[in-house]
């Protein structure tokens, strides 16, 4: 039996966590280079997994089966697609930054030591690295349940982040702020409970029905979507529809949709910046992730027949969160909100179901990633400065710390899209595949673009440019841990922009797949364009075939 | 299955029919689990009447333990000598039916109660007293609370080791409870395991009018229910003409042979047969704590000594529960148009109402007294299946959870006050600060109860919610997620309290515990962890256990 690549990248974090966890008290220091180590031997394993992975082979690659839980037809099997290659990428490559970013938020404070054993550096770098191996292990899962445990699992290690970590920089009173913390803690750990458990019921139903028509249950996701298509599993659409909603509804909570959202601003308010990154860039992307692995390939006709109502939801997601993200004045839940919209688009993406729109929503998991990575990690580096999260009280910023400044910018104009930068290619086949399909819905999405130059704009004229406010002259610039942080995510931010095509050639077969599996075909172009370029997408039909010249129109 | 002919239904196998003139004849080695703790019950007995005071703890303790494992160890070797699957007989003159369930759940419950008597047996955790250290029961239970006779009992260092024989007395009539194959012997069963429960509960060191006003609206309503009981039983005697279970349920389903007269006169009288078997049902369910029986739950379970609300939470629902899948599943099978639709309701407004209320608790032994409500709706929905699946899930669940609520339990006596445990949940808050490991080991059980993935609750719930699922019963599975959702909240809430609120000055401490809670703990923790992560192993024996003898 080969080396169990897979299992090795989920478990390395998880044994990070451990022995970071086991690090004395007293040597909390040592505790963050253990956990910093272990983030970049995941990050190495990740770069193995994404070089050994031949985006032109199988559908699954590097599958791993083991028997796990007979009783209940549940099978240890790991697999990667591209989309799962690139997003355990994204997952491996932002953690040691958040960790570098996060370095001194877990000091704890002079005199705060209850108890000997009292450890909450050791703890919060464990914590982060244990989401990490829960993310990880949820990418690859090819089983339906084996999913479900991690994704529910990983909401205990992400509260503890959230509630016992919270930003000290509210402004506030000791108190309240220990209040409102443990309000966004409980409030995430709820509305994610609430889904996770209406999706359990649809678990359970799943193995039911796949007892009643293949004779044992199982919850492989490869044998369910065969015996879909050797017809053998046939579901009645009723309870196909009811199954559906049940794994989307959590995936909505997570991803998270409008009107299920409102967990996500006061998360990320309360946690730290890294943390907030952890959820919006990380854990959230197992949302959206698993609307294209489970959702699609599962039930494909309830798919189909709830799209109308999905894109909606979507859309309402990009202009709702784009007008509350104007209206913020508190900078992270303005970063929140933007993030609604942007998940708006990554949703409207792949309900599009057309390869540029599923190609484009894949790409923008990881694209939104990065850049809301630097925006949020930057904006971090502001408020520990400042100790303060208003937009108000700060003004004049560049004038005083021109890097900050400009960095901040940069991860600004990411968010909005800027041309050159990487989400611009994401947005703009969302855009593109939507519109093939949903003219109407792809015009009012780019509203949504709009809005997001106006909510980017506005957070950087107020905070950065005019005369320099009193409390903001003697902020130092960004100090080289920083920059370190900082200057790899803008670089990449650069790279994708220009040359996604690597990232593109990965994730495009997979979507084909995901496509051929839910019976679409891409609409037929008006105009038939004879040198496609390297960011054209093939029909799905093609599948595999997708470099640029031969993918051409038909 | 060798013997497909004789199957009388889906989960009963047929026994060997019995000999033509039945000697009297007891399988003493089939019965020696029951038999080796009872006997060391009245071992434990002339220990309290001749030993000296100051030996009699150790005696005790090592009887009780030594009787425990051995009977732990019989189960094992008639499990190994296939007396649970191929070998399954009715024993003791059709009295006690020995086979699958009845061992799986044998085996649970000593060993349930040998981590129990671990707990009952802690003498750090109570500050000493005139020189003695001291455990959680009353120095003498027969003086009056605060008068004269107590102080004088404190000062000379008395200590109930009385307790030792009550607990295996109660696991003895617990051990034949589910194994029980006529009604007489089921309630006997009841009854002595009841009795010494009863009276344990009153034996509280601290609060003990709490205590004894608890013990007495057990006994009162215990005894209520048990009339119940001996009602049901009677009506159904008079309906079928015998007791055993296999002769009743022959009567139910029409096949019985030779129809006396007597017989004939009242065979065709479904009003005793329904009233008859809802009683002895209602007798069962307040066992259980299944609503609207469980009204006496709460206040027992915050009333009784802490140790003795775990045991009792644990193997009591396991005996119970045991009783009822036997009942249901091989007296009345040919009833179960009947008793499903009701079985239906009580599970629903269990599971419901179970969860509501406990959102609303503010002490933490009423908070696991509401939750373990809820948790027995969860598993009636697993009765309801009436598939082998179901049998199986349940008896999972039930070691599952009985290991989880001992170690909450064991937790629960460890955080303490000046005025002993501090039970209310505003003392806990910051607890996560003073004590991490005490709070994070707590946080695991409170996962668990709240079904978190990774657990040992987890792989239960799913169990039970599969098996209701596949057995036709859906919404049961939509109502028992909401409910677990409800729960969810409320377990929560503890978890929050104790890491981010902001620890009291005058808050409790946590008392360091001498290897003997330790280790019930962290028995609890690692049952609660393996049966999470690898469950196949132990839902291969619940599924092998499945099939019951008639």
């Amino acid at each position: 039996m080969s080396f169990p690549l897979l299992t090795a990248t989920a478990v390395v974090p998880a044994l990070g966590a451990v022995a970071t966890a086991a690090v004395p008290a007293a040597k909390r220091a040592a505790a963050k280079w253990v956990a910093l180590g272990f983030s970049l031997a995941t990050l190495v394993l990740a770069a193995i997994v994404l070089v050994r992975f031949d985006p032109g082979g199988a559908h699954f690659q590097l599958t791993e089966s083991h028997a796990w839980i007979k009783d209940f037809g549940v099978r240890y099997e790991l697999g990667v697609d591209g989309i799962a290659v690139a997003l355990i990428a994204l997952t491996a490559v932002l953690i040691p930054f958040i960790i570098l970013a996060g370095w001194h938020d877990a000091d704890p404070l002079e005199g705060a030591r209850p108890n000997r054993r009292w450890r909450p550096t050791q703890g919060f770098f464990a914590l982060i690295l244990l989401v990490e191996a829960m993310v990880v292990i949820s990418f690859e899962a090819t089983d339906v349940f084996l999913f479900y445990i991690f994704f529910e699992a990983m909401l205990i290690p992400m509260y503890f982040l959230i509630g016992g970590f919270g930003d000290r920089a509210g402004g506030r009173s000791e108190e309240e702020t220990a209040t409102q913390r443990s309000y966004a803690a409980v409030k995430f750990l709820l509305y994610n409970l609430a889904g996770g458990l209406i999706m359990l019921a649809a678990v359970v139903g799943l193995y039911a029905a796949t007892a009643d028509h293949l004779g044992s249950g199982t919850f492989s996701l490869q044998e369910i979507v065969q015996a879909r298509a050797a017809g053998r599993l046939d579901l009645a659409s009723g309870t196909e529809r009811l199954l559906f909603l049940g794994f989307f509804f959590a995936f909505a909570v997570k991803a998270p949709l409008w009107p299920l959202h409102t967990w996500l601003p006061n998360a990320m308010g309360e946690s730290t910046a890294p943390v907030a990154v952890l959820i919006t860039a990380v854990v959230d992307k197992v949302g959206t992730f698993a609307m294209l692995r489970f959702c699609l390939q599962l039930f494909p006709e309830a798919s189909t027949w709830a799209t109308p109502a999905i894109m909606v939801l979507a859309l309402i997601s990009i202009i709702y969160g784009a007008l509350l993200a104007i209206g913020q004045r508190d900078i992270k839940r303005l970063i929140a909100y933007a993030s609604i919209s942007h998940f708006g688009f990554i949703i409207l993406g792949i309900f599009a179901m057309t390869t540029q729109g599923q190609g484009g929503a894949t790409l923008y998991m990881v694209n939104h990633g990065v850049s809301t990575a630097a925006l949020m990690l930057v904006a971090g580096f502001l408020i520990t400065r400042r100790g303060s999260r208003l937009i108000e009280d700060y003004g004049g910023v560049q004038k005083v710390a021109p890097v900050l400044a400009g960095t901040f910018l940069i991860g600004g104009l990411a968010t909005l899209s800027l041309p050159g930068l990487a989400p611009f290619i994401s947005e703009f086949l969302v855009l593109v595949g939507t519109f093939s399909r949903y003219p109407a819905f792809g015009v009012i999405a780019t509203v949504g673009i709009v809005l997001a130059a106006l909510y980017v704009l506005i957070l950087y004229q107020r905070t950065m440019t005019g005369p320099v406010k009193a409390e903001v002259r003697s902020m130092p610039d960004l100090r080289v841990r920083e920059l370190v942080v900082v200057a790899p995510l803008i670089a990449l931010l650069i790279f994708l922009g220009v040359y996604p095509k690597p990232l593109a050639d990965i994730v495009n077969p997979a979507v084909g797949h995901t496509l051929s599996v839910v019976d679409k075909k891409d609409p037929k172009p008006e105009h038939p364009v004879t040198d496609a370029g390297w960011f054209h997408y093939g029909p799905a039909s093609e599948g595999a075939s997708h470099d640029g010249a031969s993918g051409g129109a038909k | 299955m060798t013997h497909a002919a004789t199957v009388h239904s889906l989960w009963t196998t047929a026994a060997a029919a019995p000999d033509k003139i039945p000697s009297p004849d007891i399988e003493y080695g089939q019965l020696s689990p029951t038999l080796i703790v009872l006997g060391a019950a009245i071992v434990g007995v002339l220990i309290e009447a001749f030993l000296p005071r100051r030996q009699r703890y150790a005696a005790q303790l090592f009887v009780s333990v030594v009787a425990l494992a051995a009977a732990f160890a019989a189960v094992i070797g008639l499990a190994a000598g296939d007396y649970g699957t191929s070998k399954a007989r009715v024993a003791a003159m059709g009295a006690i039916a020995v086979d699958g369930p009845a061992l799986f759940l044998q085996g649970t419950i000593l060993l349930v109660a040998l981590v129990a008597v671990f707990t009952f047996a802690e003498r750090r955790l109570d500050p000493v007293a005139h020189g003695n250290r001291v455990d959680s029961f009353a120095a003498q239970a027969a003086a009056v609370p605060g008068g004269d006779a107590e102080k004088a009992a404190v000062k000379a260092g008395f200590t109930t080791t009385e307790v030792f024989p009550l607990v295996l007395f109660a696991v003895g009539g617990m051990l034949v409870f589910p194994s029980a194959n006529d009604l007489l012997t089921l309630f006997v069963a009841l009854e002595v395991f009841s009795l010494p429960l009863y009276v344990l509960c009153a034996l509280a060191r601290r609060h003990r009018m709490l205590s004894q006003e608890a013990a007495v609206k057990y006994f009162l309503l215990g005894a209520f229910s048990s009339a119940f009981l001996l009602f049901g039983i009677a009506l159904l005697y008079g309906y079928a003409g015998t007791v055993t279970y296999a002769g009743i349920a022959d009567v139910v389903d029409g096949q019985v042979r030779n129809v006396t007269p007597a017989l004939a006169g009242t065979m065709g009288n479904d009003a005793l047969l329904l009233i008859g078997g809802a009683m002895v049902l209602m007798g069962l369910l307040f066992k259980i704590g299944a609503v609207p029986f469980h009204m006496w739950t709460p206040d027992v379970y915050q009333g009784a000594p802490t140790p003795v609300t775990g045991f009792m939470a644990a193997a009591t629902k396991v005996a119970a529960f045991g009783a009822l899948l036997r009942l249901l599943y091989v007296v009345l099978p040919g009833l179960r148009w009947d008793w499903r639709p009701v079985m239906w309701g009580v599970a629903i407004v269990t599971m419901l109402g179970g969860a509501i209320v406990a959102v609303t608790q503010t002490d933490v032994k009423r908070l696991l007294a509401y939750s373990s409500i809820a948790h027995a709706g969860f598993i009636l929905a697993g009765v309801i299946a009436t598939t082998p699946e179901g049998i199986s899930s349940v008896l999972f669940y039930l070691a599952a959870y009985s290991f989880v609520t001992l170690g909450a339990f064991a937790v629960v006596t460890l955080v303490r006050d000046a005025g002993g445990e501090a039970t209310h949940l505003s003392k806990w808050a910051g607890l996560g600060r003073r004590s991490p490991l005490v709070a994070a080991v707590f946080a695991v059980f409170l996962l668990a109860f709240a079904g978190i993935p990774l657990t040992s609750g987890f792989a239960g719930k799913f169990a039970v919610f599969k098996a209701a699922a596949d057995g036709g019963a859906g919404a049961l599975v939509v109502i028992g997620v909401i409910s677990s959702a409800i729960a969810a909240f409320f377990y929560i809430r503890v978890i929050v309290l104790m890491f981010f609120s902001e620890p009291r000055t005058d808050g409790p401490s946590v008392a360091v515990p001498s290897p003997l809670t330790s280790s019930a703990i962290a028995i609890g923790v690692a049952v609660t962890l393996v049966l999470g992560v690898a469950p196949q192993y132990f839902l291969d024996l619940a599924s092998q256990a499945g099939v019951f003898v008639r």
